[in-house]
């Protein structure tokens, strides 16, 4: 029994890994980063259904919050993130509640 | 008119070359600076008991490497409120008591400046303090006063305070903004009082422009100024930026505080307003405390780092 599941462990382990591979050769095309004040990319284009993931790589906090209300994080620390699952077309805008110079646009096709 | 602007443009340049700390008479609208460390006991006895003492940007929460230790620097900050010769009454923080809003942080926050020997402690939010929904953290705990709307007034010793908050509703920008209805609520507050009553208004995010590209600043504050311009004695008091900066126009003084427990860069230096690293021996220099004293029918504002 144990052998199997380590098995499975080690594929999901595996699968788990993988994208984080592929960070340092290309960053996904669901993910934003938020580095030097900044969201990068600053617009992001995607498919309904897609799962957006928004990764701090500053040394100050962070927020991800909707300009409706559609979505909120809380405070994300270095290398935290937070994800939301984007179901509905539209654009969605959003800023830093910290640093509210900070905004970024996903747009959900 | 002209030999006040030139005294306070005087008074400016020697708080750029202050030492330990520099005092600050106003008397008449007119500031008049005295070296903490130049001035002699009697000067420095003259100044009086401290009206009040301003602690701002403490981010307990904080732990990289511009500061790993802020418990202790404002540890250090109390301790230095607490030694004075003579206690004030009133401290007021002016926002970012927390770094993420979270309710330990509260809890430490709030266990370490009760240690404090004052007998009120009067608070504004910071950004970083109401990073939850609603703020619930913060005004759970401190939303007492203003009735949760986190705008409020009181007298102490014949001087009016306003604390304001301009951090609940970021418009364009990033500015700060007090938005229609605080400022509604001051123009009532402030109607019908003496125009010599001295005022102390305090928030958190700059009330005046220092550089809009980071967000220092409250889009609306011009509006603000207006209700103030007609007092004599107007102390505009904030935090956010974590240095200080200084400006006088007409009967309005402006300052922004250090923190306790980080610096951050000048305007525009860097790619952003985040920690400012420095050599380990410079951090106490960079941080510090204000405190307010009255002398006669004057305000005086001191700060002292915590080096």
């Amino acid at each position: 029994m144990r052998a199997p599941f380590l098995a499975t462990l080690a594929g999901l382990t595996a699968l788990a890994l993988a994208p984080i591979a592929a960070v340092s050769a290309a960053p996904p095309a669901n993910r934003i980063t938020i580095k030097d004040f900044m969201f990068a990319p600053v617009s992001l284009t995607i498919k309904a259904g897609t799962t957006v993931t928004w990764v701090n790589e500053d040394e100050e906090p962070h927020t991800v919050v909707s300009a409706t209300g559609a979505f909120r994080s809380a405070a994300m620390d270095t290398k935290e993130s937070f994800a939301f699952k984007f179901d509905k077309p539209g654009e969605y805008h959003f800023i830093c509640t910290i640093h509210p110079q900070m905004m970024g646009t996903v747009i959900v096709q | 008119m002209t030999d006040r602007l030139t005294t306070r443009r005087g008074a400016l340049r020697c708080l750029a070359f202050g030492g330990a700390g520099t005092l600050f008479t106003l008397a008449g609208g007119v500031l008049t600076p005295l070296d903490l460390l130049a001035a002699t006991p009697k000067a420095r006895a003259g100044a009086g008991k401290p009206l009040f003492v301003q602690i701002s940007d403490t981010h307990i929460g904080f732990n990289k490497e511009a500061n790993p230790d802020v418990v202790a620097t404002l540890e250090r900050g109390i301790e230095l409120i607490n030694a004075l010769p003579e206690q004030p009454a009133l401290a007021i923080h002016t926002g970012d008591i927390t770094h993420l809003s979270r309710a330990g942080e509260f809890d430490q926050a709030h266990a370490l400046l009760s240690r404090l020997r004052v007998s009120e402690l009067h608070t504004t939010p910071g950004e970083h303090d109401v990073i939850d929904e609603g703020g619930a953290e913060y005004f759970g705990r401190f939303g007492t006063p203003s009735g949760r709307r986190g705008y409020y007034s009181f007298d102490h010793a014949g001087v009016h305070f306003v604390a304001l908050v301009n951090v609940l509703n970021f418009k364009d920008k990033g500015l700060g903004t007090l938005g229609d209805e605080q400022l509604a609520w001051v123009a009532q507050d402030l109607k019908g009082r003496s125009r010599s009553t001295p005022l102390v208004v305090f928030a958190h995010m700059p009330l005046w422009s220092i550089y809009e590209p980071w967000g220092w600043g409250t889009g609306d504050a011009p509006q603000l100024m207006t209700l103030l311009k007609p007092f004599g004695s107007v102390t505009v008091l904030n935090g956010h930026i974590h240095q200080i900066v200084q400006k006088v126009e007409g009967n309005i003084t402006f300052h922004t505080a250090r923190s306790t427990a980080y610096p951050q860069p000048a305007p525009g230096e860097g790619p952003g307003p985040g920690p400012l690293k420095v050599p380990a021996e410079q951090l106490p220099g960079m941080l510090g405390v204000t405190s307010v004293a009255r002398r006669h029918e004057a305000l005086a504002l001191s700060d002292a780092t915590l080096a």
